[in-house]
């Protein structure tokens, strides 16, 4: 008669663990992709303008020193990447463990990866589009907030809901550094105490939610894109 | 008027250097339309967009009104790009904004107040004929619509220039001649000179007023559509008067030369000169092809007559005794 109570046993924790979990999964990722899209916005601008045939072509090798740096912090697994940052996470949230601070190895993990989508989106721009905006005498900064960013909203939409679903992921491992979170519920009930009902029911929870976030986007994108309505 | 003086354009790249233009001057009046015509790979792209700068010329310069294009910093530059507006093959259009936004654009550049700008977008979408369109975007119109948003798009600066880069290139014959009116409408009735830079014959004849045939980078011919096109002198411009060129060494005759007629106006239609010719002088002519087309409303006509050797000259002296005919001999290489 293991069963049931086992069962209960979970559903006790499931109830009054959850929800807390769920909000703390929540807010990291939203607030993680927030910040690493004001870094990473920026910068896949850049590594477009800046590029060769770009329309600010900045000196080649600084182009180089930005790609190696991005590529850099891209293969660096996040582990460690937690584990580097911890200096910088105690000099921005005054404490290198908790939910809250985990959205500084989360911000620096990604913010690479939303240059990269970003650089990604903006290269889709039509160059003949570009150009009619430089013959009818935009100036960069116009090509870029008028031109490149606006018509590539609905591209920008689907690769930035790829990049919340991408830090929903690594927000389970931050649980490691005492990050809360679904992820956090998983690894100490599941992997530490052996409660696999929980772990489990964490990770379907994890999965519902990768689904709406994927979902919603997939739906907001084709939504805003213009060239779709008939 | 806008002048292009001694206007080379050199690209460097990995694979060596491509001369583009070498050496291009013409003049163009205000109020003209001039055509710009070529083969690709001539150049005409590259010379459309060094009129505006898109495309820095390695040497030679512009001159628009006097002003020396080539001399302007950057942003005296966009300030003149106002009034040479830039009409595309592919119209160019931003695929997430409205018809109105699009045209809108180049005053939102221009930092022109948004109600204002409405205004005048509504004004020119009523001009190109598409006041009920405003909200549409560009994936809800037709490629004729998508191009008519695009010219009002360029009007919306009040431009003294307008250049066509290729502009009905990627339309139906339909909506090509609609549009051709269009363009024509808009220099006579705003005053704007417009540049057409085209690939197809049919466009420089039923628009334009002069014309430079462009070959290999460099400018072949120009002068008045009638003109170049009556008597084509290059042999750039005959390859593009008399497309049918091409097939001369198909129907040559073995012992026959060709040698091309080109009747200039109507009168001479009336005469039956082939057959006069048959029966006062005995020259047999072998008719290989022949056709006519109208310029300016007037009618030129072209022929390529296969004729004996030993006859080509008295039949060369007796055609051109009659008026408004030319006769030249089709070399094989042509």
């Amino acid at each position: 008669m293991t069963e049931p109570t086992a069962l209960q046993e979970a559903w006790e924790i499931v109830k009054t663990q959850f929800p807390l979990a769920i909000w703390e999964t929540v807010y990291v990722t939203v607030l993680a992709t927030l910040f690493a899209v004001i870094i990473g916005l920026p910068l896949g601008v850049l590594l477009v303008i800046g590029d060769k045939g770009g329309i600010k072509p900045l000196p080649g090798w600084l182009m180089k020193i930005i790609n190696v740096i991005i590529n850099l912090l891209r293969s660096v697994p996040f582990l460690i990447i937690i584990i580097v940052v911890f200096p910088l996470t105690r000099l921005i949230m005054g404490t290198a463990v908790g939910t809250a601070a985990s959205i500084v190895p989360l911000t620096v993990a990604a913010f690479p990866f939303i240059a990269r989508l970003v650089e990604s989106s903006l290269r889709e721009v039509d160059p003949n589009v570009i150009e009619m905006a430089q013959s009818a005498g935009a100036d960069s900064w116009q090509i870029i907030t008028k031109v490149m960013i606006p018509e590539s909203v609905p591209s920008l939409v689907a690769n930035i809901t790829i990049a919340l679903t991408t830090i929903l992921g690594y927000t389970a491992t931050s649980g490691a550094i005492g990050g809360g979170g679904l992820g956090k519920i998983a690894i100490t009930y599941g992997y530490y105490r052996y409660k696999y009902l929980i772990m489990i029911f964490a990770v379907v929870l994890l999965i519902v939610l990768v689904q709406i976030i994927q979902t919603t986007g997939t739906h907001l994108a084709s939504a805003l894109d213009h060239r779709l309505k008939k | 008027m806008i002048r292009l003086v001694g206007l080379s354009k050199t690209f460097t790249s990995s694979q060596g250097t491509v001369e583009a233009l070498k050496n291009i001057n013409i003049t163009i009046e205000d109020g003209d339309i001039f055509g710009i015509i070529g083969m690709s790979g001539a150049g005409k792209s590259t010379l459309i967009r060094c009129i505006n700068m898109l495309e820095r010329p390695t040497e030679g310069t512009v001159y628009i009104d006097d002003i020396d294009l080539s001399r302007l910093n950057r942003r005296e530059l966009r300030k003149v790009r106002g009034k040479v507006a830039m009409v595309f093959q592919n119209f160019n259009l931003l695929m997430q904004k409205t018809a109105l936004q699009n045209v809108c654009f180049p005053l939102d550049i221009a930092n022109v107040k948004p109600e204002a700008a409405e205004a005048k977008a509504r004004e020119l979408l009523k001009l190109v004929g598409l006041e009920d369109k405003e909200n549409a975007y560009p994936a809800q119109l037709s490629g004729g619509q998508q191009q008519r948003v695009a010219i009002a798009r360029a009007l919306a600066t009040d431009p003294k220039v307008l250049l066509c880069d290729e502009p009905t290139s990627a339309l139906d014959p339909n909506t090509t001649n609609s549009i051709l009116d269009l363009i024509r409408d808009i220099n006579e009735k705003l005053h704007i000179t417009v540049i057409v830079i085209t690939h197809q014959m049919s466009v420089v004849e039923s628009i334009c007023k002069n014309v430079a045939i462009l070959d290999n980078g460099e400018v072949a011919e120009q002068g008045a559509v009638g003109e170049v096109f009556a008597q084509p002198k290059s042999r750039a411009a005959r390859a593009l008067v008399y497309p049918e060129s091409s097939q001369e060494s198909a129907i040559s005759v073995e012992g026959q030369k060709l040698i091309r007629v080109v009747f200039n106006g109507a009168e001479t239609a009336r005469e039956p000169m082939i057959a006069t010719m048959a029966s006062k002088e005995g020259i047999l002519a072998n008719i290989a092809f022949a056709s006519t087309r109208t310029i300016n409303d007037r009618v030129y006509g072209s022929m390529l007559l296969g004729i004996e050797e030993k006859q080509v000259e008295r039949a060369k002296k007796y055609l051109t005794g009659s008026r408004g005919i030319t006769v030249q001999e089709v070399s094989e290489n042509d």
